[in-house]
């Protein structure tokens, strides 16, 4: 460390030629030089990560949002929809998708012939390229436009899950053959209509209005109840757990007297936050349900069960944000003669509120996401029916929500479905992503100014 | 040991402030050990001592600061005009409308200058219609030195004046609620000389109009600006008097070694 001077001063550290390096700081920066490129490899594990991730859920799950239609002229007669030619949408419905099928397999073969497309298809084989979901959109269009009867109108069919699946990849000419429900002619009948320009794939908005199909029909299968059911419950835990939360927090921050009673409470808090949330399931079940006697699968269970998981979440981020606010500030208001309340509301609380709104963003993105406690009340429901509005009721309609739909589709076998689901994975991740952004915005805009 | 009273001798001849028998306590910490004093009106009184030896916990004491510190325990009388301050009637928050206070650092409100100042007024209501509160406002912040400065700058924030000005605000915003005493706690010690001698020149003003206490750590600062002074020590109030004699012939042997820089 240092040159051979007299040994009789004290060696000092920094002895010697600059120019030269000593060992010690070569070793010194050696190890930081180590560590960075630990870091550094920490990081890039972890972003490899996300790319394997999302990869591997946008190229399974894009292909939902295309949907594959077929372009058709169909007839409707009167003779066979409204007999009494009154136009009653009452009357009309008594004629139910049994009746409208085989006009949808006229219409098929009529356009089939009109454009000169050869096919060794019975007429009963070539419907069933259309979806049966189609069937009963047709039926829907024609008892609310009653005046279309006697006319010839220009329909665009769902195409049906194999057919979907052939032009998405997952069925080909070589599983046709195995298939009970394809067949390899059939294939070639979607292509000739394809040359046609009568069959295309194009963006498929009924996956996100939808409601839940059987397992028959995954062409049909959308997310609009689910949608519908989170949007609900995250309305619930924001009305609820935002007010109560930060009122609590207030509470503990400010007024509440330093003593055993308090320190419990605080340590539970922190403990709530930890527990499991299906734990949080089963005390809905017990309470909400079993005991006060809410109905099954209703939104509003739903959202009671995740206020109550999100409220730690927003009690400790309250107060975190609260005890950020310098003593000071507090101190000058008090020092003019504000009384408590006036100095937390009035000063404190401004000044906090980029941190709340940023721990209630959070806690919400974490609830919309939550699964395990919304099974166990019973949203696992197949739901086709969309939940009224709320101010009509509708929290109290059954519904699903986004997290249950997606571990419902994975269980059910056709592979459509595993498609249904990492779309759906694929709407879920989107709606965290813009709360999140949210969140970031709105702690910018807020940022103390001084 | 002996404590040293004056009788005052002053424009007025009762004391503004009366305090007998004062103890403060920390948890177990005997903070201030029986002090007895009486503060004039219309007199700027300086209390003076080294670090630690109590006198911003005293001064807390005469606006119930203390409070707000969960392990401060005060005992003894300490009176207002005569009423007991720390009577179980007398709500704090009524108290500190009548002491105004001024800490060491300037805390502005993240607010506007205009809402600084207005803040005060708008919590007591002392203030009928928006023009009453726009006077009050000129009012307070030409007392405090900072009205041409601010004037066409109401709206803006108040945190970004300089270091000088954000105390004057912090003085424009005390005086605005039209206290009787107003307690600095080492209102300059944050501040350039230039600022400081504003200031200095804005408590002369201020002592015209209300009971000025004010703690500080220079005592040239002390001898320029005050009448009386108050030397703490250890917690003890060692000695209290006219300025110019505590600072030109001291009683006590302690008072004279930090006058002459010896201690603290």
């Amino acid at each position: 460390m240092t040159d051979a001077t007299a040994n009789t001063a004290p060696t000092g550290a920094g002895q010697g030629s600059l120019l030269i390096k000593d060992s010690r700081t070569a070793k010194r920066n050696g190890a930081e030089g180590r560590f960075k490129m630990y870091g550094l490899i920490a990081v890039c594990i972890g972003i490899a990560m996300l790319i394997l991730l999302l990869t591997s859920i946008l190229t399974s799950g894009l292909s939902a949002f295309r949907q594959t239609t077929i372009q058709i002229e169909v007839t409707l007669p009167e003779e066979k929809l409204d007999k009494s030619g009154v136009r009653d949408p009452e009357v009309m419905a008594k004629v139910t998708t049994f009746g409208y099928a085989p006009l949808l397999r006229d219409g098929l073969e009529a356009t089939i012939a009109a454009n000169g497309i050869e096919t060794e298809l019975s007429a009963k084989d070539a419907a069933e390229l259309i979806s049966d979901e189609s069937v009963a959109q047709l039926r829907n269009r024609v008892l609310r436009n009653p005046d279309l009867i006697g006319q010839t109108v220009s329909v665009e069919v769902m195409a049906s899950g194999r057919i979907d699946g052939f032009y998405k990849g997952r069925v080909t000419y070589a599983s046709a053959e195995r298939d009970t429900n394809i067949s390899p002619a059939q294939l070639q009948l979607a292509e000739a209509l394809e040359d046609k320009g009568l069959l295309n794939t194009s963006f498929n908005w009924l996956f996100l209005t939808a409601p839940d199909a059987s397992d028959t029909r995954p062409e049909a299968a959308g997310l609009g109840v689910a949608i519908l059911g989170s949007l609900y419950m995250m309305l619930i835990v924001l009305v609820l757990a935002l007010p109560i939360g930060v009122a609590a927090s207030i509470y503990l921050e400010e007024f509440a007297p330093q003593n055993r009673w308090t320190d419990l409470v605080e340590v539970n808090i922190s403990n709530l936050a930890a527990v499991p949330s299906i734990v949080f399931g089963i005390l809905g079940l017990a309470i909400f349900i079993n005991f006060a006697g809410l109905p099954q699968s209703a939104p509003i269970v739903g959202g009671l069960v995740l206020t109550l998981m999100t409220l730690p979440t927003i009690i400790i981020a309250t107060r975190a944000a609260l005890k950020s606010v310098p003593p000071s500030i507090r101190d000058a208001a008090l020092g003019l003669g504000a009384s408590r309340m006036q100095s937390v509301f009035h000063h404190v609380l401004p000044l906090a509120m980029p941190g709340i709104l940023t721990g209630t963003i959070l806690g919400l993105a974490q609830a919309l996401g939550e699964t395990a406690p919304l099974l166990l009340i019973g949203m696992v429901a197949f739901v086709r029916e969309y939940p009224e509005a709320p101010w009509e009721g509708g929290l109290f309609d059954p519904a699903t929500a986004l997290p249950v739909q997606v571990f419902n589709w994975t269980q059910r076998s056709d592979p459509a479905f595993v498609e249904r689901a990492s779309g759906a994975i694929i709407v879920l991740l989107v709606f965290l992503l813009l709360m999140n952004l949210t969140a970031i915005f709105l702690r910018r805009r807020f940022e103390r100014r001084w | 040991m002996r404590l040293t009273e004056r009788v005052l001798d002053t424009e007025t001849d009762k004391p503004k402030i009366t305090a007998k028998g004062v103890q403060v306590y920390y948890g177990d910490t005997h903070a201030i050990k029986d002090v007895n004093v009486d503060i004039a009106d219309k007199t700027v009184t300086a209390f003076i001592g080294p670090s630690g030896c109590g006198k911003s916990t005293f001064l807390r004491c005469l606006n119930r600061m203390n409070d707000t510190i969960s392990i401060a325990r005060v005992e003894g009388d300490i009176r207002i005009d005569g009423e007991d301050i720390y009577d179980k009637r007398v709500d704090p928050v009524q108290l500190r409308a009548k002491v105004g206070m001024v800490f060491q650092k300037p805390n502005p409100f993240p607010k506007s200058i205009y809402d600084n100042v207005a803040y005060g007024p708008r919590i007591h209501g002392l203030s009928r219609n928006k023009s009453d509160l726009d006077e009050i406002v000129e009012n307070a912040l030409r007392r405090a030195a900072l009205w041409d400065e601010a004037k066409d700058r109401l709206s803006q924030p108040g945190t970004g004046l300089s270091g000088g000005q954000q105390q004057r605000l912090c003085i424009a915003r005390a005086v605005a609620t039209a206290p009787e005493i107003l307690l600095m706690d080492e209102p300059c010690s944050a501040l350039d000389p230039i600022a400081t001698a504003q200031v200095e020149e804005l408590i002369d003003e201020l002592r015209q109009s209300y009971s000025v206490v004010i703690v500080t750590h220079s005592m040239q600062q002390a001898a320029r600006v005050s009448q009386k002074t108050a030397f703490f020590h250890l917690g003890h109030l060692v000695e209290y008097g006219e300025t110019g004699k505590i600072f030109t012939s001291p009683e006590d042997p302690r008072t004279e070694s930090y006058i002459s820089g010896r201690i603290g």
